[in-house]
């Protein structure tokens, strides 16, 4: 096996291996989607970690996105999409009939595939998510919440003398930090991102690899992505989902250099996918 | 030969010269396959197009021609007596002539002379088509024998068809645009004869319509009035009222459709709105005029109000349903064009469904939107026959909508009906009418679609 040498664990990774501080936010349990008739997930269960940055990967098509979404249960606004099992977050169950699908969002955020700023300026587009939820009582206040998201995201030097020019006039890299900003504005708990550098180019995404790593301080972190370098970057756990099951969890650097499962072990060595 | 059954000729003359042009290039050259530049079709292609463009062009300038100069042939045949008589006269007596030769029934039936002129008449048209048809066929098939001659390994067949391609694309482009412009000219020319007898100012300014001109000198009635504005007033104020009505409701009903609808609904809802847009206007006209207006005037007595029964209410309304499938359809496009991106993005931070309609959607289509709503305007403009029939004749300059007024197109319509003279001021005076009309819709197209158009940039 040559993986080991192809990618090394990094040492964000490597301080992160204690299992018995293990703390689960979310917790998914037997979760099966349908789109329609078609099976896409069958039976997932996965503990997210508090704080932690969970790497879901898979060959495209194997149910990364469709799980994802199913945490801030954007699978709703798909009609023929049906969610069965159990998602809780902190405890609680997330289909629960007293839980508002729009309080949910607020506390677990969502980054994109491809950087989707609203053709607002930037101000507007980081304050888009605080005046939805009432969040700020004075302009006085709104303004530190643009302010400090923007700083959190690592973009407040780059715009702060044009915020009021608009967020669709920046580059790509700027503009997904600018969809970080604004769903860092609404105070998550959890940070949904799915792909989020498969549009940028490698100093773009070097840069929000990064910021990743930074904002795992603050904020429970889920990233789909297609690149096992950078799963192995940032995160400090990863799923491999195949085929709609997730095959093998566990901390990234076992997963990367002792994988238990034969199909783990042949998507990392690049044999599928 | 009639001229259908020479163009279906000139047609199988073309698709044979189609056939012998390929199968030239397809059996080899010299008794061996030589790599040909073009594939074989194209050779095709090029005989064809040597064999049917000279020949229909023969034959429709042929067309053009013919009646002139049979015309004059036929003239210089009648007796001096007739071809003295003034031009009018003469174009009835020829147009006996034309009847008689046609078998049609006519006054003049037992006339002598007029019988001979209608045999020489019958025997110029059987001349000219015979020497027509045996012109074109000729033409196409000397055109086979040289594109044939053509077809050659080394000849770029190919790059011949595709120049030939783009001339007939074009000419019909500019016969498009060469009508626009003959058009245009005309309504130029003929308000600047209006212009030279009433005032540009008078026109433009005036506050006061009332076209009618004395006919004589000791007629009594008036001089006749050209102020514009008052008919100008009146098609805004029914525009108004009009996109008062369409803008919410055909906004509205594109949000839904294209937001809420499920797939079924939306399948069944919008080509029915699409069918609304496909009712003939006289149709919206006499709905106007008999169904709502009588219960705008009824339902107006209820609450004390004076409403007549040809109201600009009741046609700026009707002509509002008129427009709602025209603002609904563009709007329901360009709420479509919005990325799903955004909606997610929207959704993603908790947004509900109407906030994000209304926050982001709507904000991220205006500009399509109010496109879309100034090509309504300029359709609303433009609408004759709802006004006709809904708001009168009577050309107030007022901004009650429960009164009677009238609109410029309605002018154009009442000044050009019946027998007129065709250099009166006042038949003239719908050309300077139809001028203006056309200098504000085409403002109004421009402005609308260079909106549209800089939308669409923003997400390409
Ligand atoms: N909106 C949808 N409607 C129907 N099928 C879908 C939809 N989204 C995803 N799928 C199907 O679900 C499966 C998983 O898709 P997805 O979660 O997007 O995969 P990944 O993100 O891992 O590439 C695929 O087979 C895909 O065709
Ligand atoms: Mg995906």
């Amino acid at each position: 096996m040559t993986t080991t040498t192809q990618i090394p664990a990094t040492a964000s990774a490597l301080k992160h291996k204690r299992m018995e501080q293990f703390e689960p936010s979310v917790v998914a349990r037997k979760v099966s989607v349908f789109y329609g008739e078609k099976q896409a997930l069958f039976d997932v269960d996965l503990d997210i970690g508090r704080h932690e940055v969970t790497a879901l990967i898979g060959p495209s098509g194997c149910g990364k996105s469709t799980f994802l979404r199913c945490l801030n249960r954007m699978n709703d606004t798909i009609p023929i999409c049906r969610v069965t099992g159990k998602i809780s977050l902190y405890g609680k169950d997330i289909h629960d009939p007293d839980i508002d699908v729009v309080h949910l969002r607020a506390r677990v955020g969502m980054v994109f595939q491809k950087p989707n700023p609203f053709p607002k300026s930037i101000y507007e587009n980081v304050a888009y998510g605080p005046r939805i939820h009432g969040l700020a009582a004075s302009k006085a206040e709104m303004d530190e919440i643009v302010l400090t998201s923007l700083d959190k995201a690592g973009l407040l030097g780059e715009v702060k003398d044009r915020l009021t020019e608009p967020g669709t006039g920046l580059s790509g890299g700027q503009q997904q930090r600018l969809c970080i900003a604004r769903a860092i504005a609404v105070g998550p708990e959890v940070i949904l991102m799915d792909e989020p550098c498969s549009a940028l180019d490698p100093i773009a995404t070097a840069k929000i690899e990064e910021l990743i790593d930074e904002l795992r301080e603050n904020f429970t972190i889920v990233i789909v992505t297609h690149s096992m370098q950078q799963a192995a970057r940032v995160s400090q756990r990863t799923a491999f989902f195949h085929l709609g099951v997730l095959v093998e969890t566990g901390e990234t650097e076992d997963i990367f250099t002792t994988p238990k499962d034969k199909r783990t072990q042949d998507y990392i060595t690049g044999r599928f996918g | 030969m009639p001229i259908s059954l020479l163009l279906a000729v000139l047609v199988a003359l073309t698709v044979a010269g189609f056939y012998m042009g390929r199968s030239r290039a397809l059996a080899g050259f010299g008794g061996k396959a030589v790599k040909l530049h073009s594939l074989p079709a194209y050779y095709g292609y090029y005989v064809a197009l040597w064999c049917g463009i000279p020949a229909l062009f023969i034959v429709a300038i042929w067309l053009v021609f013919e009646p002139s100069i049979i015309r004059a042939l036929l003239i210089s045949s009648l007796p001096p007596e007739v071809q003295s008589l003034p031009a009018n006269r003469l174009g009835l007596v020829i147009n006996d002539v034309r009847n008689l030769a046609t078998g049609n029934a006519t006054s003049v039936t037992s006339d002598p002379a007029m019988r001979t002129a209608a045999s020489y008449y019958a025997h110029l048209k059987f001349v000219s088509q015979v020497a027509l048809a045996i012109l074109a066929m000729c033409i196409a098939v000397v055109g086979i024998v040289f594109g044939r001659q053509n077809v050659k390994p080394e000849f770029w067949a190919r790059n011949r068809v595709e120049k030939a391609i783009m001339v007939i694309l074009m000419v019909s482009s500019t016969i498009a645009v060469l009508t626009t412009i003959g058009i245009v000219l005309s309504l130029v020319f003929e308000s600047l004869r209006f212009f030279a007898r009433i005032p540009v100012t008078d026109f433009l300014f005036g506050l006061h319509w009332s076209p009618q001109m004395a006919l004589r000198a000791d007629q009594v009635g008036s001089t006749g009035a050209f102020g514009a504005i008052p008919l100008f007033a009146g098609t805004f104020l029914i525009s108004a009222i009009a996109m008062v009505v369409a803008a919410p409701v055909g906004l509205m009903s594109a949000i839904y459709l294209s937001e809420y609808a499920p797939r079924n609904v939306r399948a069944i809802v919008k080509p029915l709105l699409e069918v609304l847009a496909g009712v003939p206007t006289v149709v919206y006209g006499f709905f106007a005029a008999l169904t709502i207006a009588p219960f705008f005037r009824d339902s107006g007595l209820m609450f004390g109000l004076n409403i007549s029964s040809e109201s600009a209410l009741a046609a700026g309304v009707v002509m509002g349903i008129m427009i709602i499938p025209f603002v609904s359809s563009l709007s329901d496009d360009v709420i479509n064009a919005v990325p799903q991106s955004m909606r997610d993005g929207s959704l993603g931070l908790g947004a509900t469904h109407s906030e994000t309609i209304k926050r982001v959607i709507v904000p991220a289509a205006l500009p399509g939107i109010v496109g879309g709503l100034l090509l309504a305007v300029s359709r609303a403009i433009g609408e004759t026959m709802i006004v006709v029939m809904a708001a009168g004749l009577a050309a107030n300059l007022t901004a009650n909508p429960f009164a009677a007024v009238t609109t410029v197109t309605v002018q154009i319509v009442t000044l050009l009906v019946g027998d007129q003279e065709f250099d009166s001021p006042k038949t003239l005076a719908a050309f300077a009418l139809g001028l203006v009309l056309f200098c504000i819709t085409l403002v109004l197209n421009v402005i609308a679609l260079s909106v549209v158009n800089k939308y669409r940039e923003q997400y390409e």
